[in-house]
Parts: structure tokens; sequence; C-alpha cells
């Protein structure tokens, strides 16, 4: 397809939590819950920021890493399961912020942890099929989690995003995409309810494990490529067990997934987590170098994505790549999360 | 008139997100009818045996439910006895061929419990106990914890002796390809593993769990037919308060020395028995409630290898028990009746019991206040 990535940006809040701050007060030991997630540490929010913020911030490294003017931008999509508003979007107010002008195509997409890939996909077979030639995709949230849930241990905040373009300006080139939907109910959030239920177990095996790897295969088949042809295999992080059980049992090793692997260091910021993880790869990819992607979003489906990087790969960036975004942060109580959250 | 078990079947056991309690029911029951030779419509009554159809899942007149679900039109009725309804379903089986009304009829016992949150289960469940307790926060977990307490104090039992009963029915259901778990597990695993509710640990302590299991019970005598010797039950207070000692069940003591009176036979006798085991706590006590070990021995006879598989005197919990083959509360009572029946007919393979000729079955309610016992011959 004649559809590729034009340059990115990331956001990450400037506040983390540990697991072991969070599981003395539920009476649980931290090395039982990091032992059981694989996780240590989130990323939170502060007090004045929300999904829109974080767009913000992701989206104006975006632009200016791809060097282009906000009015050139003909469609923007936002996904998030945390759009501030149920209904005024949030493509448009960020589309407002940014200046992008008023002729352009905004939505916003739902679909749990998937929408963000979804907008990428969507915005890439418009820019092949010759109906925009620049367009920007977006996934940002700040994950909801009730107190005492499990998903307190990993829910955290982020935001990427990413300017598509056609072929020759692009740094990765998108060769194939794919999708797998199905309803398997595991996550859910009803309208006017504040935080999402789960299944539990039923998350894993029929769900999470399912769809990815049924994606995955299905992109080996689009692509006619198999995992050793791959440098990065990035795929959607719930915690961190679950992606690293994909990627063995899709035939990747640790070495091609250990660059995404964003899990560690900020926890699942839901709609960003696969979208943080690429743009991880993004910063270390060269010319020619292929990234696997495979998001995950409960409900439940899957997008995957081949990227090819273009000669244009390996150039100095404008704005902060993943790991200069590591450096600035602070570590807080679960007082402070809990203030910062607005729980009380 | 005695009665004779014609076939016995369970499903699998564990987390079966993908069949429904129609589907199970109807997998056991076809292959119960197909074990006996005989097509269904020969039963003429069904004991269903179930306690949460109607708090979890919002389906009461299961009876109906799954008399339809099999094409007949025969009585069929839900028995409700908390943990203990598949035993009670089979108790009134039994009753109901003894009064001669019936020749053959269908006992199955079912649950469906992975499909709802952990804390709706747990709250379903504490329906089984008093009032006060529900009202005060207790959950069976801790009902079970303050049972070990009393054990430990009166009879110096330890947790070490405790998790040997996890780490023998894990290793029985390594050799049951229908349980939950056919893991094996270790002491020191039992030891380390989080606390559920002191001393109980999570491996001390029965999962939740999806399954069925079926009989077929008829008052045709059979050559060398397995029989029913004795079915017997009691209750007690359903509330912890009201007991004036925790380290024994007194409803199993009742049952269990009725059961013996009506089979016509001593504890030493029994080769081969199912005890619910829904906490390692409750088979040390089960051991010492149905005489099988004298009052605060039993964990040390545990620890000793003394009821595993190998021993020639009495083997317990050769289905994993409920601790790994799985506890689908409305199952239970029925499984371990199959699970008797299959060693007494010599087909358990790699879990069977050589020479075993007489089975018990000790199924609980809530926190003892329902026991169901069967004695089965060969």
């Amino acid at each position: 397809m004649d559809a590729g990535i034009l340059g990115y940006g990331l956001y990450l809040p400037y506040y983390r939590i540990k697991t072991a701050e969070i599981a003395p007060v539920w009476g649980k030991l931290a090395s039982d819950i990091e032992r059981s997630l694989g996780i240590s540490q989130k990323s939170v929010a502060a007090m004045d920021e929300d999904a829109v913020t974080m767009a913000y911030q992701a989206s104006l490294d975006a632009l200016l890493d791809a060097g282009i003017n906000p009015g050139k931008i003909e469609a923007l999509m936002v996904g998030s399961e945390s759009h501030p508003y149920a209904v005024n979007p949030t493509s448009t107010i960020l589309g407002e912020f940014l200046g992008i002008g008023h002729s352009y195509l905004a939505t916003d997409l739902e679909f749990a942890c998937k929408a963000g890939t979804t907008a990428l996909i969507s915005l890439a077979a418009m820019i092949s099929s010759g109906t925009f030639s620049t367009a920007m995709a977006v996934g940002s949230d700040c994950a909801q989690a009730k107190p005492h849930d499990i998903l307190e241990y990993t829910a955290a905040s982020g935001a990427a995003a990413f300017i598509l373009g056609t072929k020759h300006k692009a740094i990765a080139d998108i060769v194939a995409i794919t999708s797998y939907s199905s309803d398997t109910p595991d996550f859910w959030r009803r309208d006017g309810v504040r935080f999402p239920s789960h299944g539990g177990r039923f998350t894993g095996e029929p769900a999470y494990f399912s769809h990815v790897e049924n994606c995955g295969r299905q992109l080996f088949e689009k692509s006619k490529l198999t995992a050793r042809d791959f440098r990065f295999a990035v795929f959607h992080m719930p915690n961190g067990k679950f992606p690293k059980e994909a990627a063995k049992r899709l035939g990747f090793t640790e070495e091609q997934t250990a660059a995404s692997l964003i899990v560690k260091d900020i926890g699942n910021p839901y709609t960003a987590s696969s979208l943080i993880g690429l743009a991880a790869a993004l910063d270390q990819a060269q010319q020619n170098d292929l990234i696997f992607l495979v998001s995950y979003g409960s409900g439940a489906g899957s997008d995957g994505l081949v990227l090819r990087m273009t000669k244009n790969a390996g150039k100095k960036r404008n704005g902060a790549n993943y790991q200069e975004r590591q450096y600035r942060k602070k570590y807080i109580s679960y007082l402070d999360y809990l203030k910062f959250r607005g729980k009380i | 008139m005695p009665v004779t078990i014609l076939s016995g079947v369970t499903s699998k056991f564990g987390e079966l997100w993908d069949v429904s309690p129609r589907n199970l029911v109807k997998e056991v029951a076809l292959a119960a009818a197909d074990e006996a030779g005989f097509a269904l419509d020969k039963i003429e009554a069904v004991f269903v045996g179930n306690m949460l159809s109607s708090s979890l899942g919002g389906q009461d007149h299961l009876g109906a439910f799954f008399s339809e679900e099999l094409g007949l039109s025969v009585p069929a009725v839900k028995i409700e006895a908390a943990c203990a309804s598949g035993g009670m379903a089979a108790h009134l089986a039994y009753l109901a061929i003894k009064s001669g009304q019936y020749k053959n009829v269908l006992v199955v016992g079912v649950e469906k419990m992975t499909d709802h949150k952990p804390e709706a289960v747990a709250a379903a469940l504490m329906g089984a106990g008093s009032e006060g307790e529900r009202e005060a926060g207790a959950t069976f977990p801790a009902l079970y914890a303050l049972i070990a307490r009393a054990h430990m104090l009166k009879y110096g039992t330890t947790e070490a002796a405790m998790a040997e009963v996890s780490v023998k029915n894990h290793f029985h259901a390594s050799l049951n390809s229908h349980a939950q778990f056919t893991n094996r597990i270790t002491r020191q695993m039992v030891m380390e593993s989080p606390v559920v509710a002191s001393p109980l640990k999570i491996l001390d302590c029965s999962p939740i769990t999806d399954g069925a299991a079926a009989l077929i019970l008829s008052s045709k005598p059979l050559k060398k037919g397995i029989i029913i010797s004795a079915s017997q039950a009691a209750t007690d207070s359903l509330g912890l308060a009201q007991r004036l000692d925790l380290t024994t069940l007194k409803a199993a003591v009742s049952a269990s020395n009725k059961a013996y009176q009506e089979a016509g036979v001593k504890p030493e006798d029994i080769k081969v028995a199912e005890v619910h085991d829904c906490f390692s706590i409750a088979e040390i006590i089960a051991m010492e409630d149905l005489g099988f070990f004298p009052k605060g021995e039993a964990a040390s006879a545990i620890e000793k290898g003394k009821t595993q598989l190998g021993n020639n005197r009495l083997v317990v919990n050769t289905s994993g028990g409920l601790k790994a083959a799985g506890h689908p509360v409305g199952a239970t009572g029925v499984k371990q009746l199959v699970e008797v029946y299959q060693q007494l007919k010599g087909i358990s393979g790699k879990k069977q019991v050589p020479g075993a000729d007489l089975g018990l079955t000790h199924n609980i309610g809530g926190s003892g206040a329902t026991a169901v016992i069967h004695i089965l011959k060969k």
C-alpha cells in the first residue's frame, strides 16, 4: 500500500507509582504482584492532565518530527477509552489546539486498547486510496482502574501520535495491515460507569492470546514474512507477561521484543500501549528494518501491521524519544496517586 | 431391595468458558445412559444437585430446565444443600428407588462458577452460611480458618501437616485426566503460597470450578454390580458459634455412624474414600469424624502417606479431591460417587486402588451444616 509514517511523537506524564507502594495498602506482598503481573511501576497523569492534554503533547512532537505545518493535516483520528466527554469529540478539541484549521475530517475512536492502531490503519488505507495525502493518528489514555482492582497495578497514562502520508517522504512504509475481531466480552465499561469491569482470567487465553495469535498469523500470511524476518516485534502490553508469552508463541525472540517492552517502565496506558511501544521501536530502527505490530482491544479485536524502515530512517529526530522521556520522573505515594486521579 | 449404580460419568472439571450448564448436563447424562446400555427415555425421574443456578445464573426451576434439554417429561427437581447438593440429590434418588416408585433414575450434579467474578461467587457461596456470620463479613475460608486454629490448638496440628493434604491430592489429580489441576505440588509450595485466611494459604483451598457428573441408579439387580449399601444424611447448626466443638463436624459423625450401621460395616473395612476437602483442614477432620483415625491423629497419618495411593489399607481422594480435581459445588457430591463407583468397578486406570471392594463418600454443605454419607459395595 502507498502509505507510511512521516513522523511520530509520544508523551509520558512526569509521575510514576511503584507496585511496592500500592500492594501494602491492600495487604498484598509486592513480590507476589510483581511475580504474577511482571510489573513493578506505572506512569500516572497529573491532576491537570487527561487524554486530551496528553494527546496534544504527543501530537505537537509528531508534527515537529515530521516537519509539517498543522494546516496540512486533512484527517485526525483519536483513539482512547478515556475520552473526557462521552459526547463532544476529543479530536476537534485537539485539532483546534494544534491549529489544523477546519477543513479536515475529525473523529474519535473507541475500541478498548486498540482504538489507536485502528486509527492508524484506517488513515493509512485512506491515504493509500488517495482520499487524503496527510493525516494524524493518535492514541491517548488516562487509564481507569478501580482502587483494589488488580488493574490498579497496571492501568497507566500516556499518548503517542503518528503523522501519516504517502510513501516518498516516509521514515517507515506500511507494508501490510490486517485485523481480527470477535464478540468476546472480556473487559467492558458501561456508559456512566466510572471504572471498567473485567473477566479476570478470561481476559487471557480466549481473549488476548486468541486474538493476538490469530491476528499475528494472519499478518505473517498476508505479508508473506516469518518471525525471523523482523528486527522488532511490538504487542499490546496489558501486563509484563502476556506480550512475552504471545511473542514466544508467534516465534519471536526476547531480543525482538526488548526495545518495545515499555510495560516495565510505564505499565499499560491502554490505547497508547502498543503505539508507545511502536515509537520506542522506531527510535532504534534503521533502514530496511521490519517492524511487526499486533495490538489488542478487549471486546475484542487485534490490528496488525508490518512496517519497513525507509532510507529516511535513522536521522536525528525532532522531539524527545522514548528513553529520553524516562529521565524526567518522580515517584509518588499511593495517597498522591488517589488525589491525582480524582479518587479522593 | 438393593439400589444398583448402573453408570457413572464426570465431565472435565475446570474453567470451561465455552460450555454452558446445558452442554455439561447433556454431555454427562447421555454418556451415563450410554454406559447403562439404554436410551434416556428409560429414565423415570431426574434429581439435579445444584447450589448456585439461582444466585449466580438467575436460573431457577432447574429440574424442568434440564428435563427439557434431555428431551424428557418425567418428574425432575433441583436439590439444594449447599456444597452437599450433589450428595443430597443422590440420597433422595436412592430413597425414590427404595420407595418402589421408580426403577431407573438419573442423578446429575452441575455447577457453572467461573463465568462470574470471584467476589460474586464468594458472596453467593455465603448463602450457605449463617445470617450472623454472613453479616459479620465471614467467608468460608475465614470459617474454616477458625476451625483450623481450633484443631491446631487442641491437637497440635501443624500448617505443614495440612499442606500435605494438598500435596497428596494434587498427586492423585496428576493421574486424573478430568481434574482441574493436574500439576504436582510440594509442601514448600503450599507453605509459601499467598495467605487467604491465616492459617489457610491459597494452596490449602479448593478452587472455583465448572463441571458436571451423572449417575444412573436402578432397582435392577446386576451380577457383580456396584450397589449403594448405605445412604445417610444429617444436619447441624449453620453457624460455628452455635457449636460446642469446632474440631469435629457433628453432622458428619452422625451420618457416618448411621451409614456404617445401615451397611453393616466398620470404618476399617473401607478401602477407598472420597471426602470433602474444601480446605486441607477439612480432610483431616473428615478422617477423624469418619473413624479412620483416632481424634488428633489424622494429620500425622496423612503426613506419613497413610492415605495416599500405594497404601493397602485406605486411599483417600483418588480423584484429587475438591482441592485438585476441582469443586463445582453442586457436582462435587455426585463426582465423589462416580469416583468410588469407578474404583469398585476397577476402571480407574493409573489411580486404581487394587482390591477396592468397599468405598465411602463424605459430602459436606456449608461449614458442616449438612453431611451426606454413602457407602458403596462391590
